[in-house]
């Protein structure tokens, strides 16, 4: 990163680009039950959208979206909402990752399901997007420290 | 790989080996009983997200591990790294 240019034209055209592709990120997660899309497609578009202020802006103008250290705990998060969903119907007497045991009331087996599958694509967006933006800030970081 | 390609099968024609209710090896193949029943057992139009998110959630666990881990090989690589950097 040290070489770059500042270009207010490019940082500007990226401020403009980078909020429709977070929503259009949103909408890839949950909108993954009805068209193609789901948790690894909506979450790498999440990604994009911060990894393109940090290519753009640099890491000053990068951190002011996502905090450097805020990546790690969050695609633990991802993992821990997957794998929670998978052991809260092992403790309520199903086999794992059974989504009909959830303690949703007001659901039957089906919509039980529904959901289950919305939590977990959930997950998975958290936890990609945030590697994403992990392993992008950790190879910056250690170019910058060459010198 | 372009004469490989001509002697696809036809797209949609239901004669086709992968739309079978059985294989060539006489196992159940899953893709006629995904087709059918996926509405009814989750309520959910796109049958894909169903097969990788219920049928088959176990295995895009794994993946999303793998995609977890890798962040956290970066992180470890990296960070190891400088901190023996700074010993020195």
């Amino acid at each position: 990163m040290r070489d770059r240019i500042d270009s207010p034209i490019v940082l500007l055209g990226c401020r403009l680009l980078s909020p429709y592709i977070m929503l259009f990120g949103f909408y890839v997660v949950i909108h993954g039950h009805y068209s193609p899309g789901g948790g690894f497609q909506g979450g790498a578009l999440l990604g994009a959208s911060f990894l393109l202020m940090r290519v753009a802006g640099g890491d000053e103008i990068g951190r002011l979206q996502l905090k450097e250290h805020l990546a790690k705990p969050l695609a633990i998060l991802g993992v821990a909402i997957y794998f929670g969903t998978g052991l809260l119907s092992i403790l309520l007497g199903g086999n794992f990752l059974d989504y009909s045991f959830l303690p949703i009331p007001g659901m039957d087996t089906e919509w039980l399901r529904y959901t289950g599958i919305l939590i977990i694509e959930v997950g998975i967006g958290l936890a990609v997007m945030a590697t994403f933006i992990m392993i992008y800030d950790n190879m910056a970081r250690g170019e910058e420290e060459d010198d | 790989m372009i004469y490989a390609a001509s002697s696809l099968p036809y797209r949609g024609d239901p004669n086709n080996l992968m739309h079978a209710e059985e294989s060539m090896v006489g196992s159940k193949v899953i893709g006629s009983y995904a087709i059918q029943n996926t509405y009814l057992d989750a309520r959910t139009p796109n049958f894909v997200t169903v097969i990788l998110g219920d049928y088959r959630a176990i295995d895009t666990f794994g993946e999303q591990l793998v995609i977890y881990t890798a962040g956290m090989i970066t992180f470890l690589l990296l960070a190891a790294s400088k901190r023996r950097k700074n010993e020195r």
